[in-house]
């Protein structure tokens, strides 16, 4: 499935595509450090130039991620956030905001215990554009899928430095939205990109995938999102953003003016560096 | 005369039925198991599977293993007929299958050992390991050191404190135990770390999971090196009584002991299989182990299985007075056997394990691990409904030397 124009994802990349910029996609973990923060700080990262927000929905046992997003998600946990009150941040969010989409990313248990039909009834019905289930493959991905097909939802899926052809193919076939490049062998968070090695399997994946490519893990500040920008269709940051958040947890009022500040260098940063 | 050893231990005779046939291709168990992990993980699991049934089928891959079953591990084990035990409970007869008599104490050793010539078949350099009370720690530092292997374990915070000994142990035999500080600070936590460490280090690092859980096909795998505990002991009561026993019972916790002593017998209709899960302070107290008697399934570390959550999918502590009992999940093929029927799954509270502990150390002069000591707990629950003539064979997973604090403790003695 390609991306439509009357979905925001498949709208977004359409214009960026033809503007030749490149989208900046911040990550936070929703309820991080607590529910109320959440709703103001997506809006302000909008105004910074976020061109679509992935959310985390917190999970326990969070496996693909590093120290900083384990410890967001250690805090909305003990804020007591669940996976509805996700749903109601995003509701909440569409009320002023109509246009910029809205990814949760997260893990499959949530999701199943919810059931998945009635998450996603719930999450289109919340204005949710897509889903990033991090340990959902595309070879255990064909019932969530079928379900978030007809809600007009994306399932997006990762790519990794170990996907070989056949894979790069195969996620191909059922993704939709945009695929999202795993940098780094390892955890969100990691230090070791190799930008030449992105370019190198961004080159092969595009031979295989029509979609938009969106590059995340390891991109820290303004030069290495820039040196991403020249090569993806979207550059993805998160633990570097949730570090900022985790600095001001006392201080949970100048949160959104602190992120706002970072994503505004990455987005000039970003610019400056040209689209793909 | 052919003897146990020179048959039994070998990995080819795996299946001596024809009827059970789990997983598929794909890693299944019915709707459980599967290969829940970020897509980083999907070439890594692809190659070791194609690996693992290519040495399956290797004999002298085959030939190396069950060497170091016999000369390193101490194997066959003993079938030992606990006949003053029986008498006492006054019914069945109780056979215990020894793997605590095996070396490191307890039957982890037979997988570690299997996975660590796979690995260094595959060329890796590195070993890493999640412990909960140690026991599977320990018999992965033990064989890395052997094959001259850095390992790396990474074991929960709460864990570290609890098992001092292991820790010690671990350390003597040139491992590095990390003390894993997330989440709740224990099994399952060592676990997510043992995953990021993996997807971080996959080239030169082989994760030799201590149970039948996770990704496929480790649920397989593991279950395919501990069932040789199962292969012999069927012989073994064949040999002896020239019947198959009435019943094979063993403490499930992620439950390789207790697939390994099953496994062979899946086929045989007549036989009972039991496992015992952690009941803690009771099942209705919510403080317990027993995803299979008080959870509901949900995906976790890679596989879909019976869980311990709350109603927003969250995954929830556990508590048993065992270490090794103490794990939220359980292998997807114990879901499966649970569903269909074909296995029971009971609990039996940590009053009750520990009661048994000392019932069999007074008896039989046997000290068990307190997770052994719920299998056991079980049996004197079961064996005076039964006749004198029929047999229970408990699977006596590990010895308890570990647990001599623990127990101490609860005594209200100092050691």
């Amino acid at each position: 499935m390609s991306h439509p124009a009357d979905s925001r994802i498949g709208a977004l990349f359409a214009r960026l595509r033809a503007e030749g910029r490149t989208a900046l996609v911040p990550f936070v973990t929703a309820g991080d450090p607590s529910p109320d923060v959440t709703v103001p700080l997506m809006h302000r990262m909008v105004a910074a130039g976020a061109d679509l927000i992935e959310l985390g929905v917190p999970f326990s046992d969070p496996i693909a991620d590093g120290p900083v997003i384990q410890r967001a998600t250690e805090r909305a946990l003990a804020a007591g956030v669940r996976l509805t009150d996700v749903l109601d941040m995003v509701r909440a969010f569409r009320t002023d905001n109509s246009q910029t989409p809205v990814v949760l990313m997260g893990y499959l248990n949530p999701i199943e215990i919810m059931g998945a039909d009635t998450f996603a009834a719930a999450a289109a019905a919340a204005g949710v554009d897509g889903a990033l289930v991090v340990d959902v493959p595309p070879e255990e991905a064909a019932e969530l899928a079928g379900l978030l097909r007809p809600q007009g939802l994306d399932l997006v899926y990762l790519l990794a430095p170990t996907s070989d052809a056949e894979r790069i193919a195969r996620i191909g076939e059922v993704a939709s939205g945009f695929v999202y490049y795993v940098a780094v062998k390892g955890v969100t968070g990691a230090g070791n990109l190799d930008i030449d090695a992105v370019a190198a399997k961004l080159t092969e994946i595009r031979a295989r995938i029509e979609l938009p490519v969106g590059v995340g893990f390891g991109i820290k500040d303004g030069a290495s999102a820039a040196r991403v920008a020249a090569v993806a269709d979207a550059v993805i940051v998160g633990s570097a953003i949730v570090e900022r958040i985790e600095a001001l947890v006392d201080r949970p009022a100048e949160i959104p003016d602190a992120v706002g500040g970072f994503l505004a260098e990455l987005r000039a940063a970003i610019d400056a560096a040209g689209g793909v | 005369m052919a003897t146990v050893a020179d048959d039994i231990s070998r990995l080819t005779a795996a299946v001596p039925h024809a009827g059970y046939r789990l997983p598929d291709a794909s890693g299944h168990f019915g709707r459980y198991g599967g290969r829940f992990v970020p897509e980083t993980l999907m070439h890594p699991l692809a190659e070791l599977t194609a690996a693992y049934e290519r040495f399956l089928k290797d004999p002298a891959f085959l030939a190396e293993l069950d060497n170091d079953l016999r000369d390193y591990v101490g194997r066959p084990s003993p079938l030992y007929h606990a006949e003053r035990w029986s008498r006492e409970l006054g019914g069945a007869q109780i056979y215990l299958k020894r793997e605590d008599l095996n070396h490191t104490g307890a039957h982890k050793v037979n997988n570690t050992v299997g996975q660590a010539l796979l690995a260094r078949r595959m060329g890796k350099t590195r070993i890493i390991a999640e412990t909960g009370a140690g026991q599977h720690g320990v018999a992965s530092a033990t064989v890395a050191a052997r094959m001259g292997l850095e390992c790396v374990v990474y074991m929960g915070e709460v864990d570290v404190a609890r098992q001092e000994a292991n820790v010690y142990r671990m350390r003597l035999l040139g491992a590095r135990v990390v003390s894993v500080t997330s989440g709740s600070r224990t099994l399952k936590d060592a676990l997510n770390e043992a995953m990021r460490d993996w997807v971080t280090n996959i080239d030169d690092t082989f994760y030799i999971i201590g149970t039948v859980a996770g990704p496929h096909p480790y649920p397989a795998m593991v279950r395919d090196f501990q069932a040789v505990i199962g292969r012999e002991a069927r012989a073994q009561m064949l040999e002896r009584s020239g019947r198959l026993p009435d019943v094979v019972m063993a403490c499930v916790g992620g439950g390789s002991n207790a697939i390994g002593l099953f496994y062979p017998f899946i086929d045989d209709a007549d036989v009972r299989m039991i496992g015992v899960e952690a009941g803690g302070d009771g099942l209705a107290s919510g403080r317990h182990a027993a995803p299979l008697c008080a959870g509901k399934p949900g995906v976790l570390h890679g596989n879909r299985t019976y869980l311990m959550e709350d109603e927003n999918g969250q995954i929830t502590e556990t508590h048993s007075i065992s270490a090794g009992l103490d794990y939220p999940g359980v292998g997807p093929e114990h879901a499966w056997l649970k569903d269909s029927g074909r296995a029971e799954y009971v609990a039996v509270t940590d009053a009750e394990a520990l009661a048994a502990f000392h019932a069999l150390t007074v008896t039989e002069g046997i000290i068990p691990a307190l997770e052994t000591s719920h299998a056991l707990a079980y049996a004197a629950k079961l064996a005076p409904t039964l006749r004198r003539d029929q047999t229970i064979v408990i699977n006596l997973s590990g010895r308890g030397d570990k647990d001599m604090h623990t127990v101490a403790r609860l005594d209200g003695i100092q050691l």
